[in-house]
């Protein structure tokens, strides 16, 4: 089971009313220092594949053909391992009622 | 004009086209439900302007993969008018049918409001009965209409005169004070090479009445009316 985090930015040469807004609102609060504001889309999606290669693979694919439009966008993947999932602990506590504390 | 109206979840301007082409035109009418995948009966395909699939990720990016939407690149590749309005235009975009993609309004602002439209060609389906330079009133009603394209598609969509529609003031003079969004040079409408695919971020549909403010949007409409007579689909 592998957890990639899909950050997906506007490029370079598309200009980004979002982040000039964003950018105002922070020179606007006093941090002069902020030249530039990207905003962007992050997306967390868990794959169920054998090994590192074949989710980053998969979750490129996915990239390709939705989660980022060529025309405007590009993507960066990280990849790691994910524990598989366990099946929800039973609540604590006992009896009816359990599981609020 | 047998016209079919395509219907998502979340479309939301499906019965103005409805009323514009089937009450005020009198031509024949249906809705096409986005799981249909055979749109032989028809002679035109609108995909109207909404929110389909809560826009969600990008605007039109999910609708793409719908059954229709196959149907829908079947149906304008052996010819058929497809009109794209608002959302329409940005599924359009997404499915490839036409280049570019629309960003968020440079003003970051939803913008609805009546604009002035120049036509650039009268060679479309959708602009035979107009004629180049005249100006339409027609409303936006939108907040991603921004018309972006890499500088190489720009050029070619300007050589090729597919630029169909620019924003412009009342007098035709198109101005970055007449540009409600920030779209590149203007463009507020394009076309595909064949002309039988146009999408536009104004809505027609919604200016096909005087009670309502004017009805220039009769134009596109009577254009597909026009370009079906003229070249048998």
């Amino acid at each position: 089971m592998y957890r990639a985090e899909v950050f997906v930015t506007l490029k370079e040469v598309v200009n980004d009313p979002a982040g000039l807004t964003i950018r105002g609102g922070l020179h606007a609060l006093g941090f002069e220092s902020v030249k530039d504001v990207r905003a962007g889309k992050y997306l967390v999606i868990t794959v169920d594949e054998p090994d590192e290669d074949h989710a980053r693979a998969r979750v490129e694919d996915m990239a390709h053909q939705l989660l980022a439009n060529a025309v405007i966008e590009d993507f960066r993947i990280e990849l790691r391992p994910e524990p598989a999932l366990q099946s929800p602990s039973p609540a604590r506590g006992g009896g009816q009622g359990g599981g609020r504390s | 004009m047998r016209t079919g109206i395509v219907v998502f979840p979340g479309t939301w301007s499906d019965r103005d086209c409805a009323h514009a082409v089937g009450e005020i035109l009198g031509e024949p009418v249906r809705y096409v439900d986005h799981r249909e995948r055979d749109l032989h009966d028809l002679d035109l395909v609108i995909l109207p302007g909404g929110f389909s699939y809560g826009d969600y990720l990008r605007c039109g990016a999910l609708a793409r993969f719908t059954a229709v939407m196959e149907a829908v690149s079947d149906f304008a590749n052996r010819g058929g008018l497809v009109l794209g309005i608002c959302n329409g235009f940005q599924i359009l975009q997404e499915a490839r049918l036409l280049p570019g993609a629309l960003l968020r309004n440079a003003s970051c602002e939803f913008r609805c409001e009546w604009v002035h439209l120049r036509v650039e060609q009268s060679d479309s389906a959708f602009t035979l009965d107009s004629r180049p330079g005249q100006v339409l009133r027609i409303p936006i009603s939108h907040g991603e209409g921004n018309f972006f394209a890499d500088p190489h598609t720009l050029e070619s969509l300007e050589r090729d005169g597919r630029v169909v529609f620019r924003y412009c003031a009342p007098d035709g003079r198109v101005t970055a004070a007449a540009n409600p969004n920030g779209s590149l040079r203007n463009i507020a409408g394009i076309s595909n090479a064949r002309g039988n695919v146009v999408g536009m971020m104004p809505h027609p549909e919604r200016a096909c009445e005087a009670l309502l403010g004017g009805d220039d949007g009769l134009a596109v409409f009577r254009s597909a009316i026009h370009a079906l007579a003229r070249v048998p689909v």
